[in-house]
Order: C-alpha cells, then sequence, then structure tokens
C-alpha cells in the first residue's frame, strides 16, 4: 500500500505530510528547550550577586563549535538545493561535510566535558580550598576520608568568590601534590558541582543528543537510504528536506546556547 | 520565490527550476556569511563594557535572534511558507512568550526570609 501525500501536497493544507508532521514536532522541541531556557534564566537571577560563573567555559573552542554547526547548515540546505537541481553526486558531497562537521561538533564538544569532569574543587581539612585539574589520581576514598595522593595542576584560593569570576581572576596552573589525608571534600565540575554546570549539562547534552540523532538520520540518507533517489527521487528529495529542517533547528538552539552559556 | 513553491508549482520547464533553485543558492551563501560575521561580532561584543551586564546581554540576544531569523527564516524558508505553518507556529510563539512570561512574573516572588541584593 502507498503512503498518501509523500510527494504531493495535500489540497487541505498544501504540504506533502511530512512536512506538517516535522513542523509539529518542531514546535514541541521549541517548548522542551524554551522550559530549559527558562529554567535557566530562573537559577542565574536567583543566584547570589558574585556566585553565577563567569568565564568557566572556553570561548575560542565554543566559538569554533559554531562556526562549524553553521558550516552543517549551509551545506546541509546545499545538498538539499543539489538534489533540486538533479545533481546527485554534489548531494554526497555536501552531505558528507555535514557529517563530518558533526562528527567535529560532539568530539569538540567531548574534549569540553572531560575537561570538567578532570577539573576538580577541594575542600581541605584546614578551611583552604584547591582548584585545579587532576594530573595523577591516586587516591583512595575510605568512607568520608581519603587515603593516598593526588597531583593538580591548578592552584589554592583564597576567597571561594575568586572560582566563580575566573576571567577577573586568572587561575594559576601550578602542579601541586595533595595528601587524601588533608582533604575534607572533593568534587569534580559535573553536573553535580554547582546549579550553573547542572544546567550547562543539561542544556549542551540535551543539544548534543539532538546533533547525534541528526547525524544519524543524515548518515542513513547519505547512504544506505540513498538507494531512492533511483526509483523515487521526489519523495527521496522531500526527505532531505525534512532532514534539514530538524538540522537546522539544532542549529538555531545552538546559536542562543553560545551567547547565553560561554559569553554572558 | 519560496522553496514550497518550487516543489509545488506546476512544472513550467526544467530548466526553470533550476534556475530557481540556482538563484536561492545565491541567497543561501549570503546567509552563511551573515552567519559567521554575525557570530564573530557576538564575540567580540561580549568583550565590550557597555555599561551595565543587562545591556550585553540585551545585545548578544539581538545578535542572536537577528542570526536565528536568517537560519529560520531562509534555511528552514519560513520567510515564504504555507499557512498552515504559520498557524502551528504562532500557537508556539504565544505558548513560548506565556512560559518566558511565567518566568519574567516568578523574580517577584522571592521565598520568606530570603537576603536580596
Amino acid at each position: 500500500m502507498d503512503i498518501p501525500y509523500t510527494v504531493q501536497p495535500r489540497q487541505d493544507t498544501g504540504l506533502y505530510n511530512a512536512k506538517v508532521g516535522i513542523w509539529l514536532f518542531l514546535a514541541s522541541e521549541v517548548m522542551l528547550f524554551g522550559a530549559l531556557f527558562s529554567s535557566y534564566i530562573l537559577l542565574r537571577v536567583g543566584a547570589p550577586e558574585g556566585f553565577w560563573p563567569h568565564g568557566w567555559l572556553n570561548v575560542p573552542i565554543g566559538t569554533c563549535n559554531t562556526l562549524v554547526l553553521i558550516t552543517s547548515s549551509i551545506t546541509t540546505v546545499m545538498a538539499w538545493a543539489s538534489l533540486k537541481m538533479n545533481n546527485f553526486s554534489k548531494f554526497k558531497f555536501y552531505h558528507a561535510i555535514t557529517l563530518l562537521c558533526a562528527l567535529t561538533f560532539v568530539c569538540i564538544k567531548s574534549y569540553e566535558y572531560h575537561d570538567k569532569f578532570v577539573h576538580y574543587e577541594i575542600a581541605m581539612n584546614d578551611g583552604r580550598t584547591f582548584d585545579g585539574h587532576m594530573v595523577e589520581n591516586k587516591l583512595k576514598a575510605e568512607g568520608t576520608t581519603f587515603t593516598g595522593y593526588a597531583m593538580l595542576s591548578g592552584h589554592f584560593v583564597t576567597d571561594r568568590e575568586e572560582l566563580f569570576d575566573t576571567v577577573k581572576h586568572k587561575p594559576k596552573h601550578e602542579e601541586t601534590k595533595i595528601q587524601g589525608a588533608e582533604i575534607r571534600k572533593l568534587d569534580n565540575y559535573g553536573p553535580w558541582h554547582n546549579t550553573y554546570t547542572a544546567i550547562y549539562f543539561t542544556l549542551t547534552g540535551l543539544h548534543a543528543l539532538h546533533v547525534i540523532g541528526g547525524a544519524l538520520a543524515i548518515g542513513f540518507l547519505w547512504g544506505p537510504g540513498s538507494k531512492m533517489w533511483k526509483t523515487d527521487p521526489e519523495r527521496f528529495t522531500n526527505r532531505i528536506e525534512i532532514s534539514g529542517l530538524f538540522w537546522h533547528f539544532v542549529d538555531l538552539v545552538w546559536i542562543f546556547l553560545f551567547p547565553v552559556l560561554y559569553l554572558l | 520565490m519560496s522553496a514550497t513553491a518550487i516543489e509545488t508549482k506546476p512544472s513550467s520547464g526544467h530548466d526553470h527550476a533550476h534556475d530557481e533553485v540556482a538563484h536561492h543558492v545565491k541567497r543561501y551563501l549570503f546567509v552563511f556569511y551573515a552567519l559567521i560575521f554575525g557570530t564573530i561580532i557576538t564575540v567580540l561584543a561580549s568583550y565590550i563594557p557597555f555599561g551595565h551586564h543587562a545591556l550585553n546581554i540585551g545585545v548578544a540576544l539581538v545578535i542572536a535572534c537577528a542570526k536565528g531569523f536568517l537560519v529560520a527564516g531562509y534555511f528552514m524558508h519560513l520567510v515564504s511558507e504555507r499557512k498552515m505553518i504559520y498557524g502551528v507556529l504562532a500557537f508556539t510563539a504565544f505558548f513560548f512568550v506565556g512560559l518566558m512570561a511565567l518566568t519574567l512574573w516568578a523574580f517577584a516572588d522571592y521565598p520568606l526570609h530570603t537576603i536580596t541584593h
């Protein structure tokens, strides 16, 4: 049985069905990300003065990832335009770049996540705080105490407020050996660290899942799914348009995430 | 002429549709350059002290909105879509604005014994 309106537009909507479907889906996605942006605003405004992190993320890396996504957006639309102009090989070329961009984006994001997971804030028994990146971890947790030692690249903080504005208070990177017996509490910059990292990982993690999902769909249409071009080119072109609409939405979300999380 | 118009247009010759898409390609490239320019401006503007941090936030969001318009309007063809899509998005915009309005109203809703700055 043939699925109706995969190519021809319906009389009442003036659109083929998949296009109506993707826009309804994107509308729900706007509300999903909208709710998380709203949470971000509430957390940020509710944070005490001077205790909302500034400069915790690497701006050049974030800018690079933004440019990667913008590039993937143009190649996506060019891939669709190539099919409209009956140029299948150009479609393959452009979408190969889209997939490479998606892979690059995920790799860069993973690197950023890794940087946060090896970054530790350590509360010492003498009341001081050490902040830095783990170089060598030989610590063993025994209940609430630690044995062994850890080598970290960082510095002791005199005022904990310094940690929140690393633009104003440039962190030093000195290799320091910390004995487990001196540690009262140890916590890395994962989602559990504070409300900023929680919302950062939630927003960017959800976005990254969208990137991966979109890349899988585009990858299928670029690979095995592209056989449809020979049998039903118009329907295949529409599939590319639909996957493209999703991809542009993912780009759109990042356009707002980047300044909100990295710059402000 | 929109991308939707290209796909639904009665066949008036393959070459004509080809030319039309080729014309759109130039527009896509222009949008691409504008998005790159917008990204650079966003980063540079974040380093300029406008006097109040709220102004920096405002500037960054205005640039982000302009970039968002370019992506949604031209890459997603929203500048010339069918009425039905606009209808769906009007509902979305209504609820999104409502969500943000609720967020703003919540600012005045401090819990008891909270010290405000």
